[in-house]
């Protein structure tokens, strides 16, 4: 071998030049025109996506699918530096607080050609659930996967210690004044270090052994898993004209009054202070090793919850609201198509089949989400059964009609930045809810300021 | 000159190309998902009014104070011990292995170590009759904290560096000290520490520019919060750039960072002489 260095130096140099420029598009010039790219965050959905490609290259043997998952923070930024540079994947899982921005900048392609080339049936999905992904502007960017729903995760033993039966857990009721059953429930669950309960004489509320409600943040803008429920139940809207907000309502008497209730049971010392349910690593971790009773948290995380050995878990309905109903926040992801695709007829089709109820049923069997298709539905129930969880109180608000959606807003980031912090300094008692007006007014500016 | 280009080819695309272009963004309005626009000033005009950027600015001072002050300290006080007690290969190696593990997994470990209700440190604490601290979710606490957890990863490498130092003093200082009656501390105080001040400023410019760029450990742990007590300068940019697209303002701001790095790395140099030794 006799290789000067500067051979070496420059041959060095070509290959990188090659593999950068091949890395460039996708590598759409490397692999064939039948062939789509397509995204998932979540892990435990790869095995069933897996063997949906299969059953698709099967019906469509002129296209595949190559599937690549990241985790959910990982995807949004590599899925960003995707667009700008031009190696976003055909089509990807979205998540409606995401799409919309997607969509206001020309990043999602929309599909009403498609549906209506193909007659797609919109029916056959829970009702509301197609039209959540028609954006501001009237177009259709994406077809339903699966949708969740909250309830009230509860550890059964602190619950029949506290002698509070299951029928008492399902029909609880709320209001923003004294809390209705759900809050003498809370306050029974309460015990202090000496055992007292939370409605007995002597109780000790600074120090507390396990609390009746955990908690695993402020909520921000949204408050999927931690207000949103107690507040629309007190017939409060986000905003006007939802889910296209244009002017929000964080300043509504209606809301204050019941982020004011709930950061009561901080000071009546039924819920964590703010810096310690904060100072965690996450509300599933504290419910597992016993520290709360009643944690609300979404579908998805049934899974999670499934996983904490040391705690029998049940699942409980949302409490009848002030309005004389349940509501539960009812949000779902959707496979989209990126705008820039060289692959529009492969990409569809793949979108047209996870949409469809072959998908969506081998989707449901495994029993980790909801599928959007309604007729799949019952796979997804007995395989939830299968594993010991009874969803019913997931579904009930679905069924009934009662359910709303997520404030989906194309400045949902910018909106984010002023609630968050706005609801931390409430929650924290360092600022009244009466303050949250102040962040209305911020999160309006910004909103007019985008129109 | 064939053997700098791979560097300068480095240099040139990793450093001076961003540097430049980053420069240019910061006077544009670019959103990353349309080509920027150029706006002038408005960006840095937008700063001057933003509390957040303000208050940013104050918690990463904050940090870099707690930060710089205890870990150059502890990283003097670990180099003398070593210097004086074991010239150990191994205790060497032990005192620079946090400095190994990376900055995520040790936030990760220190987050589950410093939870409210199932972290082990807390559960000592109680053991030991001290109510449990809210170490991430007070906001007296969480800068701090984090703080802590980075001068516990970086003191030990710190702390060699200021061991090599130590080792170029020559030992007939010490021994005329000696000589003369001088005791432990004023041989610390007179000799020890004016002649490792070269190193020391060396150590101090390059720890504090590290020290201001923190944000890996925020990243995973409380995320700016609780309300704004650890949104960082960089972690703010981050935000701005990447989940709020707003890459203009994040650019303007990096290039205010830049300057007050470059400000406070060149007074630092300066008034504590870096150039010159006291051995001269």
């Amino acid at each position: 071998m006799n290789i000067s260095r500067r051979t070496l130096l420059k041959g060095t140099l070509a290959g990188l030049a090659a593999s950068a420029v091949a890395g460039c598009n996708n590598g759409a010039a490397s692999r064939g025109s039948g062939e789509v790219i397509y995204w998932l965050w979540d892990s435990a959905q790869l095995p069933m996506y897996t063997e949906c490609a299969k059953v698709f290259q099967q019906e469509n043997p002129q296209y595949s699918v190559k599937i690549e998952q990241y985790g959910w923070n990982d995807y949004w930024n590599k899925l960003v530096t995707g667009f700008i540079s031009g190696t976003a994947p055909d089509v990807f899982t979205s998540h409606s607080a995401k799409y919309p921005l997607f969509a206001d900048k020309g990043q999602v392609l929309a599909l009403d050609e498609f549906v209506e080339r193909d007659g797609v049936d919109l029916s056959i999905y829970q009702q509301g659930l197609a039209d959540r992904w028609i954006g501001a502007d009237g177009k259709r960017y994406g077809l339903p996967k699966d949708f969740d729903t909250e309830v009230y995760f509860y550890n059964s033993a602190l619950t029949e210690a506290a002698g509070i039966s299951t029928e008492q857990l399902n029909s609880m009721t709320w209001n923003p004044r004294d809390g209705g059953t759900f809050e003498q429930i809370v306050a029974r669950l309460t015990v202090d270090a000496k055992g007292r309960r939370g409605d007995q004489p002597g109780f000790d509320k600074n120090n507390i052994k396990v609390y009746g409600l955990g908690y695993g943040d402020a909520g921000g803008a949204d408050g999927q898993t931690s207000w949103s429920w107690y507040a629309a139940s007190n017939g409060w809207k986000y905003s006007e004209g939802e889910p296209w907000g244009t002017k929000f309502f964080y300043d509504d008497p209606k809301f204050t009054e019941t982020i004011a209730w709930w950061r009561g049971l901080i000071t009546k010392g039924y819920m964590p202070t703010y810096a310690q349910a904060k100072s965690g690593v996450d509300v599933t971790t504290s419910f597992g090793a016993g520290k709360y009773a009643i944690t609300p948290n979404g579908s998805w995380m049934l899974e999670t919850y499934a996983g904490l050995k040391q705690v029998k878990t049940k699942l409980a309905r949302l409490p009848q609201g002030p309005i004389g109903k349940r509501v539960s926040m009812m949000n779902g992801l959707a496979d989209t198509i990126w705008a820039d695709t060289t692959r529009r007829d492969a990409a569809w089709a793949w979108v047209k089949f996870l949409g469809s109820k072959t998908a969506q049923d081998i989707v449901a069997k495994a029993g980790v989400v909801f599928p959007a298709v309604s007729a799949s539905l019952p796979l997804a129930k007995a395989a939830f059964e299968a594993d010991g969880w009874d969803v019913t109180p997931f579904l009930e608000p679905v069924e009934a009609g009662d359910v709303f959606a997520y404030p989906a807003n194309p400045n949902a980031a910018d909106v984010t930045a002023v609630m968050v912090p706005a609801m931390d300094a409430v929650m924290s008692f360092e600022k009244e809810p009466s303050s949250l007006a102040e962040a209305n007014e911020d999160v309006n500016q910004i909103l007019a300021a985008a129109s | 000159m064939i053997f700098l280009a791979p560097a300068t080819l480095g240099f040139v695309v990793f450093y001076i190309w961003p540097t430049l272009r980053g420069a240019y963004l910061s006077f544009t309005e670019y959103s990353l998902l349309q080509p920027p626009r150029f706006n002038g000033l408005q960006n840095y005009e937008r700063m001057v009014q933003d509390s957040f950027f303000w208050n940013a600015l104050v918690v990463t001072v904050e940090y870099v104070v707690i930060n710089i002050g205890l870990q150059t300290v502890l990283a003097v006080l670990i180099a003398m011990l070593m210097y004086r007690l074991t010239k150990s290969i191994t205790v060497r190696a032990v005192i620079l292995l946090p400095y190994l593990i990376a900055n995520v997994v040790v936030a990760l470990v220190w987050y589950w170590m410093l939870d409210f209700q199932v972290g082990i440190v807390n559960q000592g604490l109680e053991l030991i009759g001290i109510d449990p601290v809210a170490f991430f979710g007070d906001s007296h606490w969480a800068i701090p904290t984090v703080a802590g957890i980075n001068i516990w990863r970086h003191m030990g490498y710190t702390a060699l560096l200021v061991f090599a130092g130590l080792q170029m003093i020559p030992s007939y200082v010490y021994e005329a000290a000696e000589v003369d009656g001088s005791s432990e501390m004023q041989t610390f105080w007179r000799i020890t520490l004016p002649l490792l001040r070269p190193v020391l400023v060396m150590v101090l410019v390059v720890t504090m520019i590290g020290s201001f760029q923190v944000f890996d450990t925020i990243a995973v742990t409380t995320q700016g919060g609780p309300i704004n007590a650890t949104r960082v300068i960089y972690f703010y940019i981050y935000e701005r750039a990447f989940t709020r697209f707003d890459f203009g303002y994040a650019s303007a701001m990096a290039m205010v960072l830049f300057v007050i790095l470059a400000i406070v790395s060149l007074l630092q140099l300066r008034l504590l002489r870096a150039k010159e030794s006291d051995l001269a």
